[in-house]
């Protein structure tokens, strides 16, 4: 029947139906090409330094850990009145684009079956998400947690920040060890942060803290001086995970998520890498490894450019440094998601830049509309093979102090279709 | 390239999809009509799973006659979107409205005696 092709004619061996995806569909179904992409990762040693919980569909869970008998209260109260205003939080503006109008189903879950006896739901869909992607180790962050820095109450923060570091020490990170966790610090107030670190920080599977950095708070403030001493005496890295404020002034002007979601994220980590170069945060404290996530890459080779341009001017502003902001950026660990790869001319260079053999983190941000499966790295072109390895796995296991195993630890899942 | 028989076209419901696994090869059957189209099931921004995913109306800005934006509306042909990131393509001509380089793999497909057959690459 075909000129050129040589065919024949003939019923298939197996022919069978795929599932339309939509938002009750089990994760190993939704990331069945994935699955299928990481066979051939599967002697890659896979670390994911940032994907999420979806911490509002354990809300009561969380909340009710609150440690203020007064803000359980709240809480308590807040839940029954409605369950679509989650209790006690500040849902910004965007958060309810996150899906693009039910597009991308996965961001507007958990709503699949994720009931296992005696594992946690939290648990069942991350070991299904790493197992999809071929992914070793997954190291989750909140969701709208990541806005708390804008909330105006500052004993909010405090009491979220205590329950939902309890529940991921005491519920989640039990259960796999596969799954690690960062701190979450209660950025607001540097006391309250200090505690964070003696109660959690030793906690298992805790690899570090983090600080959701959509925040006005400037990172040289002096009363934050004791916190960073704390966590480099610890040995552990500090992660700002950026995120998005529709609410700020400049935001204010942009009318769709695109715009604003492309420049806010980076808007705060280009603010906080700023402020923590220029008042001198690596010379003070040296061995306090910092790591800045979710914020893609092509940023960081500007604000290098940019900040030496004005720093051989200006140096007398900056007189803890000695040598180029450039330099200090260097040493910084960032993660690839949403990697930037419209022009890989451009991508390889800013590579070359970050330094990225050693410190680029491989990060998919998964459930989140906008993740990156691992072959995002696998696939670059201008990469070596052990660049990819480092990239992928070998950079975290270092710096976050992770024994590689000797075998692979995800396994893939069922066949696609027949999940569940 | 083989001509596989899928099924009767009684089988693939009007203004509706079906997505199949052809040993191992996966195709999204689109049916509008008569007409069918065809494309694999992979997107070729990051390999996801294109044809799983919703079918809406292209959105369109609208504009008065002095350019100023009248708001945003579905326009009449139809997108497949891919689920892993929203991703979208022409249901008729599989290409995307804004990258050229972003097509899906059509995939020649016929009805004869009311049976479907699918020219899939070997």
């Amino acid at each position: 029947m075909n000129a050129t092709g040589g065919s024949s004619k003939r019923r298939p061996r197996s022919l069978r139906d795929l599932p339309k995806i939509d938002r009750s569909s089990d994760t190993r179904d939704v990331l069945a090409h994935a699955a299928k992409d990481a066979e051939r990762l599967r002697d890659y040693f896979i670390i994911d330094i940032d994907a999420h919980v979806t911490e509002l569909a354990f809300w009561s869970e969380i909340t009710n850990l609150i440690d203020s008998d007064v803000y359980r209260h709240i809480a308590a109260e807040m839940r029954q009145r409605s369950a679509a205003i989650p209790a006690l939080m500040n849902l910004q503006p965007g958060l309810t684009y996150q899906g693009l109008a039910g597009r991308i189903p996965h961001d507007d879950g958990p709503r699949e079956n994720a009931a296992e006896p005696g594992v946690h739901p939290q648990v069942v869909l991350t070991r299904r998400a790493m197992d999809s992607m071929g992914i070793d180790y997954m190291v989750v962050f909140p969701t709208p947690m990541l806005q708390l820095g804008m909330h105006p109450q500052p004993e909010v923060e405090i009491e979220l920040a205590h329950a939902f570091n309890r529940w991921m020490t005491e519920t989640v990170l039990p259960q796999d060890q596969r799954m690690k966790g960062l701190v979450y610090l209660p950025y607001i107030d540097p006391e309250a942060a200090e505690q964070a670190v003696r109660e959690f920080g030793d906690k298992p599977g805790v690899i570090g803290f983090t600080v959701c950095s959509t925040r006005y708070k400037p990172v040289h403030h002096n009363s934050y001086m004791r916190l960073y001493a704390m966590m480099q005496e610890l040995g552990k890295p500090l992660a700002f995970h950026a995120g998005y404020h529709w609410g700020d002034p400049a935001m204010l002007q942009i009318n769709r998520f695109i715009g604003m979601h492309a420049l806010s994220f980076v808007q705060f980590n280009m603010l906080h890498v700023t402020n923590w170069v220029l008042n001198g945060m690596p010379e003070r404290f040296p061995k306090l490894k910092t790591v800045w996530v979710e914020s893609g890459l092509a940023w960081v080779a500007f604000l290098m450019q940019r900040l030496d341009a004005e720093y051989v001017m200006r140096s007398s502003e900056a007189p803890l440094l000695k040598r180029l902001p450039s330099e200090y950026i260097r040493e910084m660990y960032f993660t690839t998601q949403p990697l930037e790869t419209g022009n890989l001319k451009l991508t390889e260079a800013i590579f070359d830049a970050v330094n990225a053999e050693t410190q680029l983190l491989y990060s998919s941000d998964w459930p989140h509309w906008d993740f990156n499966p691992p072959n995002s790295i696998a696939d670059l072109p201008f990469l070596t093979e052990q660049q990819k390895r480092n990239i992928l796995g070998l950079n975290s296991a270092r710096l976050f102090n992770i024994e590689v195993p000797k075998k692979k630890l995800a396994v893939p899942p069922a066949a696609p279709g027949k999940a569940g | 390239m083989s001509e596989i028989l899928v099924g009767a076209i009684s089988e693939f419901p009007d203004n509706d999809y079906r997505i199949l696994d052809i040993d191992g090869f996966e195709v999204g059957v689109f049916r509008r009509g008569d007409a069918l189209y065809v494309y694999e099931n992979r997107c070729p921004h990051f390999g996801g799973p294109v044809c799983q995913g919703k079918v809406l109306k292209r959105v369109e800005e609208r504009l008065s006659e002095t350019q100023a934006s009248r708001g945003l509306r579905f326009a009449g042909d139809e997108h497949i979107i891919c689920p892993w990131h929203g991703v979208e393509f022409d249901l008729k001509t599989g290409r995307n409205f804004g990258h050229a380089q972003y097509r899906l793999r059509k995939i020649p497909a016929r009805i004869k005696d009311d049976e479907v057959y699918l020219d899939i690459p070997e």
